[in-house]
Formats: structure tokens, sequence, C-alpha cells
């Protein structure tokens, strides 16, 4: 069984973000980008899916600038088998990704496509669901757990006021929640073996799928800023507080 | 303008966070319409047409919508949204919205606008990018806008309508997906995302048995309870109690975060909250840039003496 994990290379989850003061976006030259951690999350259970006999090989896909190569080495050092990165220059919005890995999916085959449920820049929370509606294929949002026996993968997901368990018959889709698995660390060793693996790059534009924006964005700005508070000396001042001033309680 | 709303429910109740897509959808156009896919949902159906704002229920009563499996429900929206009726889809970003719109909307070729927070025009909102760190302010292009939005950022549609409810025909069930099992955490407290008062704990209450502490705290104050991410992580808390960027949103009147330092992750979860309260040992954690109260101090000793100033205080009523 094969196993297609697209990753997205997003600023590194510890950078505190600058907006550009011409408001048209969020500044990322000289910034750390790293791999979106619930896509490194999904890499790490694509693995531990080979490791244990389950899968034959682990793919790893990304879409974007050519830059974008240092994630898939990422998820190469973790151990994807190998890896395809479908370049483009143009800002790639969910639909449009999730047409470039269908695409793919058509060329590669897979039995299971794992992803992240979001990524952390833009926290849209959408490529999975649409590349399954795509495809037609059944999906399971927010894994926690992962099972697969026979043509089918049992799923418990992460939902509202608890979880809840799906089965799913293969091939199938499955976003990663945060819960999934501890995602192993990249030794210096194994990031040298990932330079060796194959690493392919295709023109996004020789898929011939439509990669047209589905939103423009006009602004982006700082969110509202709270006032200053006031430090108290007591519980007691701050039931008084709570009451009299707030009037919370 | 039609906007067709999709109803989050349980078959025997719409969820709150509906009320919210309802006022939402009014804010896009002036006409709503409300889709309660389930079985024998007709009580959650006598409540939707009981919204104010809602002008049409429509009903798709069928065991494959029992368990609300996006891609039977999905296949729903997708035909309705076929017949040219609608100007926009409208769910709140519940996980029952958040699994099965952008699944719809590629189905009918048209992007997502997800989690927004303000509706600017019919065509342009706003939403938080980056954790909350920055708004995005963005205009849908698709045919029909696709919206999932933040049920705290919207006010609940009133009680007090009177829609008709249609009985609509049923998309099939896809046949690919089945529906195991459920395990809801049960217990006496109100919903974490609707509740008044959250009181919320994090790494610094140390384990699991300390997390408990809060609980006489939520329950004094009629508070939801809520955890950091590093809590749930840690054990202390179960998963379906964490707030922030990949958990719930929370915006309540009073929200109380005892031993949370305020990583921006959590902060994206409920810096919407009116007033907030800060009880950490550290001056300097994050957290206390957002509060409106802080207290410095040991939380083991903070937690009980506030225990104890609030056992002087009359019960209120509400």
């Amino acid at each position: 069984m094969k196993i297609m994990v697209p990753v997205k290379r997003v600023v590194d989850s510890n950078v505190k973000i600058r907006i550009r003061a011409d408001g048209t976006g969020v500044d990322t030259t000289n910034v750390k980008m790293s791999i979106n951690p619930f896509d490194e999350i999904a890499v790490e259970e694509a693995v531990r899916l080979r490791e244990a006999g389950v899968a034959s090989e682990v793919v790893a896909v990304s879409c974007g600038a050519e830059i974008g190569q240092d994630v898939l080495r990422t998820a190469m050092a973790i151990g994807a088998d190998r890896s395809v990165l479908l370049s483009s220059t143009t800002e790639l919005q969910p639909l449009a990704v999730a047409r470039l890995l269908a695409a793919m999916v058509e060329r590669e085959q897979p039995s299971l496509v794992i992803l992240g449920k979001q990524a952390i820049d833009d926290d849209c929370n959408q490529t999975g669901q649409m590349l399954a509606a795509l495809l037609g294929w059944p999906q399971a949002t927010f894994a926690s757990r992962i099972a697969i026996e026979d043509e089918s993968a049992t799923v418990e997901r992460e939902v509202d006021g608890g979880t809840e368990t799906v089965r799913l018959t293969l091939p199938a889709i499955v976003t990663a929640d945060l819960r999934l698995n501890e995602p192993r660390f990249v030794s210096l060793p194994n990031l040298m073996k990932s330079k060796k693996k194959p690493l392919e790059v295709i023109d996004a534009a020789s898929l011939n799928v439509d990669l047209a924006p589905t939103w423009i964005t006009l602004k982006v700005s700082e969110p509202p800023v709270r006032m200053p508070g006031v430090l108290l000396d007591s519980a007691a001042s701050l039931v008084t507080r709570l009451r009299d001033e707030a009037r919370a309680i | 303008m039609t906007v067709l709303v999709l109803a989050d429910h349980d078959n025997q109740s719409l969820k709150p966070a509906t009320l919210s897509a309802v006022t939402a959808a009014r804010q896009c156009g002036d006409e709503v319409h409300i889709l309660v896919a389930g079985s024998r949902c007709d009580a959650v159906a006598a409540a939707a047409a009981n919204v104010r704002g809602v002008t049409r229920v429509l009903m798709a009563d069928g065991p494959q919508f029992a368990d609300g499996l996006p891609e039977n429900v999905a296949q729903q929206v997708h035909a309705l949204g076929l017949t040219g009726t609608y100007s926009h889809i409208v769910a709140a970003a519940t996980s029952y919205g958040k699994s099965i719109l952008p699944r719809a909307a590629a189905r009918l070729n048209v992007g997502q606008i997800s989690e927004v927070t303000k509706v600017l025009s019919a065509d342009t909102f706003e939403r938080p990018i980056y954790a909350g760190n920055a708004i995005a302010t963005v205009q849908a292009l698709g045919a029909i806008k696709v919206l999932t939005i933040r049920a705290t950022n919207f006010e609940a549609a009133a009680i007090g309508g009177a829609a008709q409810i249609h009985q609509v025909a049923t998309a099939a069930d896809s046949g690919r997906s089945v529906f195991v099992s459920r395990m809801q955490v049960v217990n006496a407290r109100p919903e974490l995302t609707a509740a008044p008062i959250v009181v919320a704990g994090g790494r610094g209450l140390g384990s699991g048995e300390q997390f408990k502490i809060l609980e006489p705290l939520a329950d004094r104050l009629g508070a939801a309870l809520g955890a950091s991410r590093a809590a749930v992580d840690a054990g202390f808390a179960p998963n379906d109690l964490q707030i922030g960027q990949t958990g719930k949103v929370v915006a309540p009147g009073l929200y109380i975060a005892v031993g949370i330092s305020g990583a921006i992750q959590h902060l994206a979860g409920m810096t919407d909250s009116k007033i907030i309260v800060a009880i950490n040992k550290d001056p300097e954690a994050p957290i206390f840039s957002v509060a409106d109260y802080g207290i410095v101090g040991d939380l083991f000793e903070v937690v009980p003496q506030l225990m104890a100033a609030l056992s002087l205080e009359p019960v209120r009523a509400d």
C-alpha cells in the first residue's frame, strides 16, 4: 500500500510574525520557515505505518516555490521514501492545491492520503476535505488514531465534546490532529541521508489544472490590541473588581 | 439573495452555534433557508423553524444522515447548491461544519472562506490568520460564497420565528464510510463554547489530580472548564477542553486563566473574551499582556483564597 503525504512550507510556529506596513500581507523574508506542524504529524504517521509493514511506500508532495524542497527533505528525513514538488510561483489557495494533489493521486495511485488538518499560516482547514471531494473518496478529519485493516481505515476523530470513530473504505483521506502522534526528532545523519532520496520537481502548470484563486486578500492588519490591565494583590480585591467594576460575576 | 445555513445538531436539538450562523447569514442576504440533514430529526427541524430570520427549513431525513457523515451531508449540500437558489452557504465552524463545508464547496467548484469573524459586505469578510496574530480582509470570488463562521463573533439569532418546513429529496448514502461509535464527555457544566464564564487551567496546575482544584471554582461560578494545549498534552485534562488555535475558540464574558503562560496559540482561542483574569506565578507570562486583572502568585494559594472570597458573595440567580 502506498501512502501520499502532502506537506506545506509555513512560517515556523515559534516565529512572531510581522505584518507588512502597507497591509498587503505577512512579511516572510528572512523568516525561519518549517514544515507545517500538522503535516509533520501526517508524515510521521505514514512512516510508522510503513515501519509496521502496513504501507510499502511513503511519498511526500509539496506545492509552491522551488525553495519548498527543504520541507520535502525534512519529510524524507523523518522517513518518507521519495518526494515530488509541484512548482509554482503564483499563490496557491486550498482549492488549487486540492486540484494539484488530485492530479498527483491520479498519477501515484495511493491507497491513503494523510494531510495535516490545517496549515498554521492561513488556518483554512480545507485542503483534505476538498481533495476528498474532488476524488469522491471518503474522509476522516481531525484524526487521533488510525488503524488499517484489509481494505478499510478505522479512524478515531477529535470532535466537539469528545471523540468519534468512523470506518472508511480505502482509498481514503485522513487529516491529522495534534494527538495522532509525536513526530520523531530529525537527526543530522537522517537529514544527510534524505539528500540522497529522490526529489522530483514538476511544473505545476504542466498538470493542466485550474489554479485560479477563489478569493482576493484586500488587506492584512494587526488584531485589535487589548487595553492594559491592572495587577491586584489579593483574591478578595479581584472579587470586588469583578463584581463592582467589571460586573462579570 | 438567499443564504443556505447548514444546521449543526444531534438529531434532537440544534447546536447553539447554528444560531450564530443564522445571524451571519442574515448579514449576507435577505432570505435564510436552513438545512437540517439528519435522521428522525423532526424536533431539530421544528427548532430551526422557530429561529427568527429563518424563512424556510429544508429537512433531509434519512438513516444516511444519522451521524453526520460528511460524505453524505456534503452531497446533500452540493445538490442544494446546484439548484441555483443560493448566493451563500454558511455553517458554524464546529467540527461538523469544518468537515462538511469544504467538501461541498469543492464539489461546487468554489472556494471557502473559513472562520469568518465579520461580514463586511455580501462578498467581503474578515477572518483571523496566523493563529489570530493577523486579520485578513478577503473578497470571495466564486458564484456561491461558502463560509464557515466563528460562532463567538456573531450573536445568536433570537427565537420566535415561524418558518415553513419542507421535506427535500435526500442524497444517497456514499457507501464508503460507516459511523462506528462516539464518546461524548458528559458533565453538568455548560458547554465550553457557549458558557458565560470559563475557568481554564494550564501547565502550572502540575498534574491531572491538581487540575481538579479548578472544578469547585468553575462550579461556584457556573463556568465551563477549559485547558491550554500544554495542559492537555501533559495529560492533565481531556482534549475536548483544549482552547486555542487548534482547539476551541471561546469568547465568554469572563475568562479566568489559571497557571496558563499564554502562548500565542492559546491567546488565539480566548482574546475575544470580554474580561480576562490571569493567575500566574511568573510576572513575565504573556497572559498578563491580555489580562484585565492579574494576580501574580502561587495558584495553589490564590485559587483557595478566591474560593473563600467568592463564598462571601451571593450566588447570582442567572
